[in-house]
């Protein structure tokens, strides 16, 4: 039964050569996976950040015409969102969620491997807009009807939407597997109020995912059929209206805003404990402020859309509940300044992007409550103040999170402790750099500079300020530069880090670094939060040495997933699906081929095979 | 030979007790409620904002439609029955009663494009108004899903025919069959909103925009 009808033989679960990342089903090695292709997408889109920054150095700059201005925007937008801060959360959440909740893979190993083909297609897809020069340019909340067909001739908004359907798609098939996985695959005694808070934040971004994704992919149908199939969704000309897109998009983007932060403060309340040496402040407050954000991010969207005349109450009911989403939030932040206070802290790299993290996050926020109140809106609307608010809160937030995370769990997984020297020089001159470029914007915004416009007349004394954040932008370059100085460097030296170099409470750091295959030998029994310490602390008290990672043991006595090429399959299938609606009608009925063969196939293969290997 | 070894059953100790793949269609319908929900939102916003005919009153036609949906709920009873015979073993039950689920879908289809071709003929495109639009596009997706039902069941009656299907491989039909209840009761919205509610609508309302 092992070997199914069709072309492709199962693979062999050998662990090693380049076709082993082709079919695996591993969910380390995918999270690497999400995390490599992310990380490069952050370098184009950091690219295309700086064409901006070198248009802006100079007042009445002539270096990109407005059009290649436009679609700057929107490609670096677009893609930092999607292809970039989510992947890299989903690359934590593939890496650690099951060695934190003590299990050996996520419920789906295969569905795993679908969600990062489809993923990497989808991201392929929106960049081959640069082989064909067709770019998306209507920014990244593509507000109709600019997005229409009469406005946007080329087919760069069909590049945007198909690409943000297919991506779609993966964020769902993941967020499926993670709701299920955490949900249900606790280790013994792994309570949900036991739970480290990462894995709690990835089940409510999860959450979100599964529940705003179709929305936005409602909005993004009817936008495709607008341009391509003759529908009037939000064109005047036929009786739409270009607000209903903004309502579909928002009710999406928001629960979306979170869903790019949660994982970041996951990560961060995961840092700061085991570098302050004491449990976290608060649990019970930071996991129910969580839970409340997640709920509430659902009755905020209008507060993106103050100036579009919606009426007095409309504007007033999103004021309020925007000025209350920002309680929880503040519940967090005091809830991580109390676990810092009185703590023996260690200022480790990881530790000081999780403390930048904090502070950035706290100016990005208070900015974010001085445009909840919908008068001061309406001044801020589209000028640079708010720019500087999405990076405070994107970068200073999310990025720097994420930056904590590489520190703190790149051991982890790759056996080497990062250089700690390089690792301070990539955090001071992140720090300081992120701040150089977006705190001016602050100002500059408020003076009444508008954001998307690609240039600024001399005398109003835009220039300073835009000569600094694009000074600003150098440092951040470098920065980013030292980081992978760094990382390559670490990655050429002998492994050094042990199995538990931070003397951290996660059940991860019980196994060895990086994990074998099968994560643990042994099931661990949870008596309580932060297991492991509690393991460390118990053996302490005895006076017994602190235990040493688990052994491994022979990889054939443990029954794992096997590996599959199917996933790839019904991916490739939904690439050509999405492809076909860019090209030709025909090509999609071909994808739509593959991938219902892909999923016979899929479906008729057993996930795991037979215990006797052949 | 009875059956492959179907990783994910009941046999497998999960944290809830409630099977993986269980989970995971409860919630992926969760996710469903919410595209049908934004399709059908627009479909509402939309209500009497077309700026020219054809109307609902026009060309909606209830009766048929009410036939049609007669069916389609009658399937429903009828994969509740392949599920009890596939619990019961009774092999033969669950042939009858998958095949008869296929065909009642597949009748609801074939109302549907005889619905749609009418509806053409009469005049009425994705591109007429906002009416077609958000008709065809709520419908048609609402089609779609049953079309996939109808290949998910399609296979189950094949496997059936290897003797494949039984008490240890329920799961395999009660997943179907979740996702084809539920789209039967999206269908049920679908036509009180569409068809009984909104069928009778002449012209664009009298207050466009209030």
């Amino acid at each position: 039964m092992a070997t199914i009808a069709g072309v492709l033989v199962r693979p062999s679960g050998e662990y090693a050569g380049i076709w082993s990342w082709v079919y695996t089903v591993d969910h380390k090695r995918i999270g690497v996976l999400y995390g490599i292709t992310a990380f490069m997408v952050f370098l184009v889109a950091g690219v295309e950040a700086g064409v901006m920054r070198a248009q802006l150095a100079t007042a009445e700059s002539t270096l990109v015409s407005p059009d290649v201005f436009n679609q700057m925007f929107t490609m670096h937008a677009t893609a930092m969102v999607f292809m970039v801060i989510m992947p890299l959360s989903a690359a934590f959440f593939n890496l650690l969620i099951p060695l934190a909740i003590g299990a050996r893979d996520v419920a789906f190993p295969r569905l795993n491997a679908f969600s990062y083909w489809v993923f990497l297609f989808g991201t392929l897809t929106f960049h081959s807009s640069f082989l064909v020069n067709q770019l998306p340019d209507a920014g990244w909340f593509a507000y109709a009807s600019l997005t229409e067909k009469p406005y946007s001739l080329g087919a760069g908004l069909d590049f945007w939407s198909v690409s943000l359907l297919v991506l779609g798609v993966s964020s769902v098939a993941a967020a499926l597997n993670f709701v299920v996985t955490i949900i249900n695959m606790r280790a013994p005694g792994l309570s949900l109020m036991r739970l480290p808070v990462f894995t709690w934040m990835t089940l409510i971004t999860s959450i979100l995912l599964v529940l705003a994704f179709p929305v936005i992919t409602v909005g993004l149908v009817e936008l495709t059929m607008d341009r391509n199939f003759g529908t009037h969704f939000f064109m005047p000309e036929g009786g739409g209206d270009p607000l209903l897109w903004q309502h579909l998009f928002w009710v999406f983007g928001h629960p979306e805003v979170y869903i790019l932060i949660l994982p970041p403060m996951g990560v961060v309340s995961e840092v700061l404990p085991t570098f302050s040496r004491k449990p976290l402040f608060g649990y019970p407050f930071i996991v129910f402020s969580g839970l409340v954000i997640g709920i509430m991010s659902w009755a905020v969207w209008s507060h993106h859309m103050f100036t579009v005349g919606l009426g007095p109450v409309a504007n007033s009911v999103f004021t309020i509940t925007t000025m209350l989403i920002a309680v929880p939030t503040g519940v967090k932040i005091f809830n991580w300044i109390g676990t810092l206070w009185g703590g023996s802290i260690e200022f480790t790299t990881s530790m000081l992007f999780a403390i930048g993290f904090v502070a950035l996050f706290i100016v990005g926020g208070l900015s974010g409550v001085s445009h909840a109140v919908a008068p001061s809106d309406a001044q801020q609307q589209d000028t640079y103040y708010v720019v500087a608010h999405i990076h405070y809160v994107l970068f200073g937030g999310s990025i720097f999170g994420i930056f904590a995370g590489i520190y703190y769990w790149g051991p982890k997984f790759t056996g080497r402790l990062f250089g700690e020297r390089l690792g301070k020089l990539n955090f001071w001159l992140m720090f300081v750099g992120m701040n150089l470029t977006f705190f001016p914007m602050h100002f500059v915004g408020m003076n009444g500079m508008p954001r998307r416009v690609y240039t600024y007349p001399a005398d109003l004394g835009f220039e300073i300020y835009n000569v600094i954040s694009s000074l600003g932008y150098v440092v951040l370059f470098i920065g980013i530069a030292v980081f992978i100085v760094n990382y390559l460097r670490t990655m050429r030296k002998e492994p050094d880090a042990g199995h538990d170099p931070w003397d951290a409470p996660g059940l991860e750091w019980s196994i060895s670094s990086p994990p074998p295959a099968y994560n643990f030998a042994e099931i661990p029994v949870v008596e309580g939060r932060d297991q492991y310490w509690i393991v460390k602390q118990r053996a302490e008290a005895a006076g017994e040495p602190i235990p040493p990672a688990e052994a491994h043991v022979d990889p054939s006595t443990i029954h794992m997933p096997s590996p599959s090429f199917w996933p790839l399959v019904v991916a490739f299938g939904v690439a050509i699906l999405g492809a076909g609606i860019l090209t030709h009608v025909g090509l999609s009925f071909v994808g739509g081929v593959i991938a219902f063969i892909g999923a016979v196939g899929w479906a008729n293969e057993p996930a795991a095979a037979e215990a006797t290997h052949h | 030979m009875a059956h492959a070894v179907e990783p994910g059953h009941a046999a497998e100790a999960t944290t809830t007790g409630l099977n993986h793949r269980k989970l995971l269609m409860w919630v992926f319908l969760g996710s469903d409620c919410l595209f049908f929900g934004a399709l059908i939102a627009t479909y509402m916003v939309y209500r009497g904002q077309s700026l020219n005919g054809p109307y609902p009153n026009d060309i909606i036609d209830v009766p048929i439609t009410t036939i049609s949906t007669f069916v389609l709920l009658c399937s429903s009873f009828a994969m509740v029955q392949a599920l009890a015979a596939t619990n019961a073993n009774n092999q033969r039950g669950i042939k009858i009663w998958l095949l008869a689920t296929i065909i009642m879908g597949s009748i609801f289809i074939a109302f549907q494009i005889y619905e749609f071709n009418t509806f053409k003929n009469e005049g009425l495109t994705l591109g007429t108004n906002l009416f077609g639009a958000s008709f065809f596009t709520l419908t048609g997706f609402h089609g779609a899903h049953v079309t996939l039902g109808i290949i998910w069941l399609l296979g189950l009656y094949i496997i059936s025919f290897k003797g494949r299907l039984g008490p240890a491989t329920a799961l395999d039909v009660e997943l179907a069959g979740l996702y084809w209840h539920f789209v039967d009761i999206v269908w049920i919205v679908i036509f009180t909103l569409l068809y009984l509610i909104a069928g009778f609508d002449v012209g664009p309302a009298p207050n466009p925009g209030g």
